[in-house]
C-alpha cells in the first residue's frame, strides 16, 4: 500500500540521487582549451591542440586521481570571442583550469574573467611580458617577453657582429622584442645602425629588405610572425642581401619546425635564439616528436611544445593538491614548479608565474634530406629579461 | 634609389593586375563587387595546388589560373550576379561583401588558415645588377607581363569590336539590344575577362604578397583606392593610379619607416581633394 508519505519519501529519494550525480561527476577534472582553431592563426591551434593530446596519449588521462577531460573550443582568434568562450566554459562546463590562448591579446581578453573566478589559465602561446601582471591566476608554459632574443644579441657580439639593423613586426611582442634585443646588444658593446618596424599588415617587404640593404650592417635582426616569417626569408634571398655580406640572424618565430620544410633551401644557415627545436637532442623530445608525427601527420614545433608543457603543469599541479580543483591552490602547486620538457629543463618563476627556460642557438641544417634548426649552443636559465631587471 | 622606383614599379603593377577587373566591373557595368579579391585569392590558390600538389611548371599555371577563374567568374555572373546589375549600390556591396565572407571561409576550410608558399623557377629568384641598379627577376617578370596585358586591354576596349560593343551595351543597354547586340553575352565575357586578370593578379603576386585566406579583405583597401584614385572611366585611369600608389608606398615605407603604411592613404586624400573624380574621368559617365 503506498501512502501519501511514501510517496513524498521516495521523491525526496530521487532527488538526492540525482543531486548526488554532479558529486559523482567531480572525479573528472575540466580543462577548457581555448584556440584559434580556424582564421589566420589557425595554424598555432593545430600545433597546441597537438602538443596537449600528445601529453594525454603519452601519460594518460588521469591526474591526482581524477580523470582529465579537455573542451576545446574555437576562438577563430578574435579577443571577444575568447572572452566569451572563457566565461562559458567556466560557468556552463565548469571548467577547472583553461588552457591555450593563441595571441597577446587573446589572453589579455580573459583577464577579469579568470580573476572573478579565480581559475588558472595557462598561456601556451601568446608572449608578451605585459600579460602577466594582469591577473594573479596566469601562468605560462611558452616563453616570457623577448625570452628568446637576448641570448641572441649576446651570441651576436660575442661573434664579431658589431653593427645590426634590427627589423620587426610593429606590434607588441614585437616591440618587446626589439626592445630585449638593443638592450642586451648595446650593453655588449654592439652598435644598432638602424631599427626598422614592418607593419602588422604588410604585404610586401621589399621597401624594408631594401632600406636594410642600403645600411650596410654585419647583420639584420629579425622578428616577424610565423606565417610571414616564411615570406620574409624568401624575399631576404632574393634581394641578395646574404651575397651583400648581411647575416641574418633571429627568434625561433622565422624558422618555424612547421614551415621550415616549405621555406626550403634558403633558410640554410640561418642563425636563431629560441627555446625549442625538433631536433632537441633528449629522450623526452623524441617521444614527443614521435608521437605528434604519428598522431597529427606534422613535425610539432615550439606551439605544441607550449601545449605539451602547459598539460603536464596541469597534471602536476593535480598531483599535487591530491586531485583539489580549487583554483587558488592550484596556482599555489604551480609556482615553482621544475620539470625536464620536450624543450629542456624549465621551471615556473613562483614569483612571476612566467617560465624560465633554456635558450638554445640554432643553425639551419639538412639532415637526412630535411631542415632543421641545430643546436649548437646554450644559455642557462633565462629569465624575463624586463620583469627580471 | 632606381631600386626603390623599380620595386614601386612592380607592386603598381602587380595592384593594376589586380584591380582593373574592378575597375571593368565598376567603371564599364557599374556594379561594386567586392569580392574582387575573393576571384585574385582563387588564382593564387589554383597556382598554389596546381604546383605544390600535381608539379606543375609555373609558367603553365599563371594561364590556367586565369582560365579557372574566368570560369568562375562566368558561373557566378550568369546564376548570382545578373540578377543584381538592376539593384541599388548597397545590395550589391552586402551581397558581394557576404560572398567575401563566404570565400574566406570556404579557403579556410579546404586550404587551411596557414600562408601558402610557391616555389618559383630558378630563373625568375634572385637579381640582376644592370648599371649597379638591383633588379629583382621576378619582379622584372612582373612588370614585363603587365605591362603587356595594359597595353592589350587598353587597345581591346578601345579599338576591337567587342570594345565599342561593350561600351554601347554600357552607356544604354536597350538602345544596343536594338542594334542586334547580345548584351547579356557581352557581360559575361567582361565579368569573365575582370575575374581571370583577378586570378592572374593573384597567380603572379602569391610569392611577393604571400596568400592567405585572409586576401580578399586585405587587399580590398589597395583595390577600391586604385579604382577611386583612378577613376573608372578608362584603363588608362587605374593604371597610371596604381602606379603612382605603388611607387608612393614602396618610397614612403624606404624613405619614412615610422609613417610608411600611411602615405598610401595620405595620397589618396589628396587626390580625391584635387580631383573628387579621380584623376581620369569620362565626360557624361554615370
Amino acid at each position: 500500500m503506498i501512502t501519501r508519505r511514501h510517496l513524498i519519501a521516495s521523491a525526496a529519494a530521487i532527488a538526492m540521487l540525482s543531486t548526488a550525480v554532479p558529486s559523482m561527476a567531480a572525479d573528472t577534472v575540466k580543462i577548457g582549451l581555448i584556440l584559434p582553431m580556424t582564421g589566420p592563426f589557425a595554424s598555432t591551434g593545430r600545433q597546441v591542440e597537438a602538443g596537449v593530446r600528445a601529453y594525454m596519449a603519452l601519460n594518460g588521462d588521469t591526474a591526482g586521481g581524477k580523470k582529465v577531460e579537455i573542451v576545446l573550443r574555437d576562438d577563430a582568434g578574435t579577443a571577444d570571442q575568447t572572452r566569451r568562450i572563457a566565461q562559458e566554459l567556466i560557468v556552463n562546463d565548469k571548467v577547472s583550469m583553461l588552457m591555450g590562448f593563441g595571441l597577446t591579446p587573446l589572453a589579455m581578453a580573459v583577464a577579469p574573467v579568470i580573476s572573478q573566478a579565480k581559475v588558472p589559465a595557462i598561456i601556451t602561446s601568446a608572449t608578451t611580458s605585459a600579460i602577466m601582471s594582469k591577473s594573479d591566476y596566469y601562468v605560462r608554459t611558452s616563453m616570457a617577453g623577448p625570452q628568446s632574443a637576448v641570448p641572441v644579441a649576446t651570441w651576436a657580439a660575442q661573434n664579431g657582429l658589431k653593427r645590426v639593423v634590427t627589423l620587426v613586426t610593429d606590434y607588441g611582442p614585437g616591440h618587446d622584442i626589439e626592445k630585449g634585443f638593443t638592450d642586451q646588444f648595446k650593453k655588449d658593446g654592439g652598435e644598432i645602425v638602424e631599427a626598422v618596424r614592418v607593419p602588422l599588415q604588410n604585404p610586401d617587404f621589399a621597401p624594408f629588405l631594401q632600406r636594410v640593404r642600403d645600411a650596410k650592417p654585419d647583420a639584420v635582426f629579425v622578428f616577424v610572425p610565423a606565417g610571414v616569417g616564411s615570406l620574409f626569408m624568401k624575399q631576404f634571398v632574393d634581394r641578395g642581401l646574404a651575397d651583400a655580406g648581411i647575416k641574418l640572424i633571429a627568434t625561433g618565430d622565422v624558422t618555424d619546425d612547421d614551415l621550415l620544410g616549405a621555406i626550403g633551401d634558403p633558410a640554410l644557415g640561418v642563425i636563431t635564439g629560441h627555446f625549442y627545436s625538433a631536433d632537441h637532442d633528449s629522450p623526452e623530445n623524441k617521444a614527443f616528436v614521435k608521437q605528434v608525427k604519428d598522431a597529427a601527420k606534422m613535425r610539432p614545433n615550439f606551439m605544441a611544445v607550449g601545449g605539451f608543457d602547459a598539460m603536464h603543469l596541469a597534471y602536476a599541479a593535480l598531483a599535487k593538491t591530491n586531485g583539489d580543483t580549487d583554483g587558488t591552490k592550484l596556482i599555489t602547486a604551480m609556482k615553482g614548479m621544475e620539470w625536464t620538457s620536450p624543450r629542456g629543463p624549465i621551471s615556473i618563476d613562483p614569483a612571476t608565474r612566467d617560465i624560465v627556460q633554456d635558450i638554445y642557438i640554432r643553425k639551419v641544417e639538412k639532415k637526412d634530406g630535411e631542415l632543421y634548426n641545430v643546436e649548437f649552443s646554450t644559455f642557462k636559465k633565462i629569465h624575463d629579461p624586463f620583469v627580471a631587471k | 634609389m632606381l631600386t626603390i622606383l623599380f620595386d614601386g614599379i612592380a607592386y603598381g603593377m602587380l595592384l593594376f593586375i589586380l584591380a582593373c577587373g574592378l575597375s571593368i566591373t565598376l567603371g564599364l557595368m557599374n556594379f561594386v563587387n567586392l569580392a574582387h579579391g575573393a576571384f585574385a585569392m582563387a588564382g593564387g590558390y589554383v597556382t598554389v595546388v596546381l604546383m605544390n600538389r600535381y608539379g606543375i611548371p609555373f609558367y603553365l599555371c599563371l594561364p590556367a589560373a586565369f582560365i579557372a577563374t574566368a570560369v568562375i567568374g562566368a558561373a557566378l555572373e550568369v546564376t548570382l550576379y545578373r540578377r543584381l546589375y538592376r539593384a541599388s549600390h548597397l545590395d550589391q556591396v552586402l551581397f558581394s561583401i557576404g560572398l567575401v565572407f563566404m570565400a574566406i571561409a570556404a579557403a579556410d576550410y579546404f586550404m587551411g588558415g596557414q600562408q601558402q608558399l610557391i616555389n618559383l623557377p630558378p630563373e625568375l629568384r634572385g637579381r640582376l645588377d644592370v648599371f649597379g641598379i638591383g633588379i629583382g627577376r621576378s619582379r622584372l617578370f612582373i612588370i614585363v607581363i603587365c605591362a603587356i596585358l595594359a597595353v592589350a586591354l587598353q587597345l581591346a576596349l578601345t579599338r576591337t569590336r567587342f570594345g565599342s560593343q561593350l561600351r554601347a551595351a554600357v552607356d544604354d543597354g536597350r538602345v544596343a539590344r536594338g542594334l542586334g547586340i547580345n548584351v547579356s553575352t557581352i557581360f559575361v565575357l567582361t565579368f569573365a575577362l575582370g575575374s581571370g586578370l583577378a586570378g592572374l593578379g593573384g597567380a603572379l603576386g602569391a610569392d611577393m604578397l604571400g596568400l592567405d585566406p585572409n586576401f580578399p579583405l586585405k587587399f580590398l583597401i589597395y583595390f577600391m583606392i586604385v579604382v577611386t584614385v583612378g577613376g573608372t572611366s578608362s584603363i588608362t585611369g587605374p593604371f597610371i593610379a596604381a602606379l603612382l600608389l605603388g611607387i608612393a608606398d614602396v618610397a614612403g615605407k624606404y624613405y619614412l619607416p615610422q609613417a610608411g603604411a600611411f602615405i598610401i592613404y595620405a595620397v589618396m586624400i589628396l587626390v580625391l581633394i584635387l580631383r573628387p573624380n579621380g584623376l581620369f574621368t569620362r565626360e557624361g559617365g554615370r
